[in-house]
């Protein structure tokens, strides 16, 4: 396999042969490339796929009152319920040892100055822990504190955009803005991977947020962090208790659907995987699909190669090639084509996917990738299939009697 | 040089099966040029594919050489090939995408002999057909009567021991056909022994013994006074 004279007879070959080399090398290059590149699309769907839903932390059970629809307990239905500041510290005392953190949200939109700017913005108020529950970033600053609760501050954490908005891109650290009437300091400046939209947030205490609002102890909603060790079926179950315990302590009925909402991102969160598998799994299809037919192009030109030199083949045996050799001189060709052809098609495929990068982001495509392992593994295979789909048909011209070979015009 | 006794060979044609060869017996002794003649459908291309080991006999026995030839596979039979015989066919077979050199240099390669040996010994056999100049002309730039040299001088380059032409001056026109009979002629004079298949009368008398088949049976093996082709060759 290994001796020079081989190689430059095969080299040989294919150099005065270009048509047919061209033409085998450009089916196997032209599999991989169309493989790298729907794989790699495949992964890039699943990348979007994920950000859309994994921008938030997955370890969060949400509670939001609603109004009840059912009589329970001597209270009429259609009776309002309101979350307040001391179911927080109940949930956290009756559940210290599956919480993580805990943080309300109260949400308002308040019209936002700066000197000659303004603009309208969601402020959030928030508890410290809020940060994690949101995977909000901090660029610059810091996020509000446990001392910013306690102590009632107006001090605010705004968005990237929110900066941009209203400071034309200086720094607004330490600058003041007015939030609705009252003058807030600027603490910390963030960034959110869960898009433009996130960014233009405000955040403050809520405890700040309630004073504003005539000292009142309301919040919105609670988000709770439970301990990532609990894993799913903890989570479900932390999830059931917490429901009982607050329809007990709201007097909302079992069975009442609209009295609160609990929301589970854990649970969401299994059914993105889901759904996330399924993808992969169609990805892989497409995938095996695409080497598939990249391996039955290259059994028809192997056929066709070994048909085209049959005559040559049986010249080569009339004056004393061993079927072995002419076996081997076949499969020496093909595989050399694949191999060549297979690599470039999959540098070209991972090239263009690199090429392709974000640009693709509006159809959900978000840098699309195949792993090393994948490509190289379906080169492989594309080049083992080539190897077999060429041995058939050469042991068979191999075994052709050579004056069965000559008489072939 | 070559034995052959009681040969047979069939071909199935659908239901009917064709007898071609019935029974051959036919000896050649070293240095011979044999014309083998005889009309189409005789039995001669056959006699010599089998001779050539191109072709298998169905019964009787073939020595080359003092080598029985039997139960051939076709490595053994490739390896014979190489080493015995030298062929030359009515339609060249030239391998069209190689140069004449290196369609000279091809039966060395399956010899494993080194590169450069090679070049220069089918250099020097492209030389003795008088072809040297024309080393590096495709089959596709050669005439009808070059490419037949270029043929038989990569039939003879790895130094056989008999030469087996079938109707080698078949798709040529006479004159190119005494200069091809004074190629082999002079072949023959160096001690090669050659058979030749031939329906033309007057490249059998340039052989040095006729052997005439008719349906298959051998009905006439004569010597004759060779003619010497170089009279009508300029």
């Amino acid at each position: 396999m290994w001796n020079r004279d081989r190689w430059q007879e095969m080299f040989y070959t294919l150099r005065k042969n270009k048509l047919r080399t061209t033409l085998s090398g450009f089916t196997v290059a032209m599999g991989i490339f169309i493989f790298v590149l729907l794989f790699g699309f495949g992964n890039g769907l699943k990348n979007s796929f994920e950000e859309f839903f994994l921008d938030d932390s997955t370890n969060t059970i949400w509670l939001r009152p609603g109004q009840t629809e059912k009589p329970y307990r001597g209270f009429k239905a259609k009776r309002r319920i309101i979350f307040k500041n001391d179911d927080l510290t109940d949930i956290q005392q009756n559940f210290p040892f599956f919480i993580q953190y805990i943080t309300p949200r109260i949400s308002r939109s308040d019209l936002v100055k700066r000197g000659k700017e303004s603009n309208n913005y969601t402020v959030r108020g928030v508890a410290p822990g809020h940060q994690y529950a949101e995977k909000t970033i901090i660029t610059n600053g810091r996020y509000i504190n446990e001392a910013d609760v306690k102590n009632k501050t107006k001090f605010a954490t705004i968005g990237r955009l929110v900066e941009k908005d209203l400071f034309s891109n200086k720094s607004s650290l330490g600058h003041q803005i007015d939030v609705g009437g009252v003058s807030f300091k600027v603490v910390g400046v963030f960034k959110d991977e869960g898009g433009d939209n996130e960014e233009r947030h405000i955040y403050i205490p809520y405890t700040t947020q309630q004073r504003l609002e005539k000292s009142n102890d309301r919040v919105d909603r609670i988000i709770v962090a439970f301990r990532p060790e609990l894993g799913h079926a903890g989570a479900l179950a932390l999830e059931k208790k917490l429901n009982t315990f607050m329809r007990k302590k709201h007097n909302i009925a079992p069975n009442d659907r609209s009295g609160i909402y609990v929301r589970n991102v854990a649970a969401d969160l299994k059914e993105t995987q889901q759904f996330a598998g399924v993808l992969q799994l169609i990805v892989t299809f497409v995938g095996l699909g695409t080497l598939l037919a990249g391996i039955i192009g290259i059994s028809n030109i192997m056929v066709f190669v070994v048909k085209e030199r049959t005559k040559e083949l049986g010249i080569r045996k009339a004056i004393g090639a061993t079927p072995k050799s002419v076996v081997g001189m076949i499969l020496h060709e093909s595989v050399f084509i694949t191999t060549i052809a297979g690599y470039a098609g999959l540098l070209a495929g991972v090239g263009t996917l690199a090429l392709i990068g974000d640009s693709l982001e509006e159809f959900f495509i978000i840098n699309p990738y195949i792993s090393t392992g994948t490509a190289v593994a379906a080169t492989i295979t594309l080049i083992l299939f080539g190897a077999i789909a060429g041995y058939i048909p050469a042991r068979r011209a191999a075994k052709i009697k050579p004056i069965v070979a000559l008489r072939d015009e | 040089m070559i034995e052959i006794k009681k040969l047979h060979k069939s071909y199935a044609m659908g239901q009917n099966t064709l007898h071609v060869l019935k029974g051959i017996n036919f000896d050649v002794a070293e240095g011979e040029m044999v014309a083998i003649m005889g009309s189409s459908g005789s039995g001669k291309s056959t006699l010599l594919n089998i001779l050539g080991m191109l072709d298998v006999a169905d019964s009787g026995s073939y020595i080359l050489d003092k080598n029985p030839i039997k139960n051939l596979d076709e490595t053994k039979a490739a390896i014979y090939r190489n080493k015995f015989l030298g062929f030359v066919f009515q339609s060249f077979n030239l391998i069209s995408y190689k140069t004449a050199l290196e369609n000279v240099m091809l039966p060395l390669y399956y010899q494993k002999v080194a590169r450069k040996e090679r070049q220069e010994r089918a250099q020097k056999f492209l030389e003795q057909v008088g072809l040297g100049p024309w080393a590096a002309h495709h089959p596709n730039e050669l005439s009808g009567g070059q490419k037949q040299r270029v043929a038989i001088a990569r039939a003879l380059v790895s130094e056989p021991k008999v030469l087996l032409a079938d109707e080698p001056t078949g798709a040529l026109d006479s004159k190119t056909s005494y200069e091809l009979m004074d190629v082999l002629q002079n072949i023959n004079d160096k001690g090669i022994t050659l058979l030749i298949v031939t329906h033309e009368e007057d490249i059998a008398n340039m052989c040095k013994r006729i052997v005439h088949l008719r349906d298959g049976v051998i009905v006439e093996d004569k010597k004759v006074k060779q003619v010497r082709a170089s009279s009508y060759v300029e």
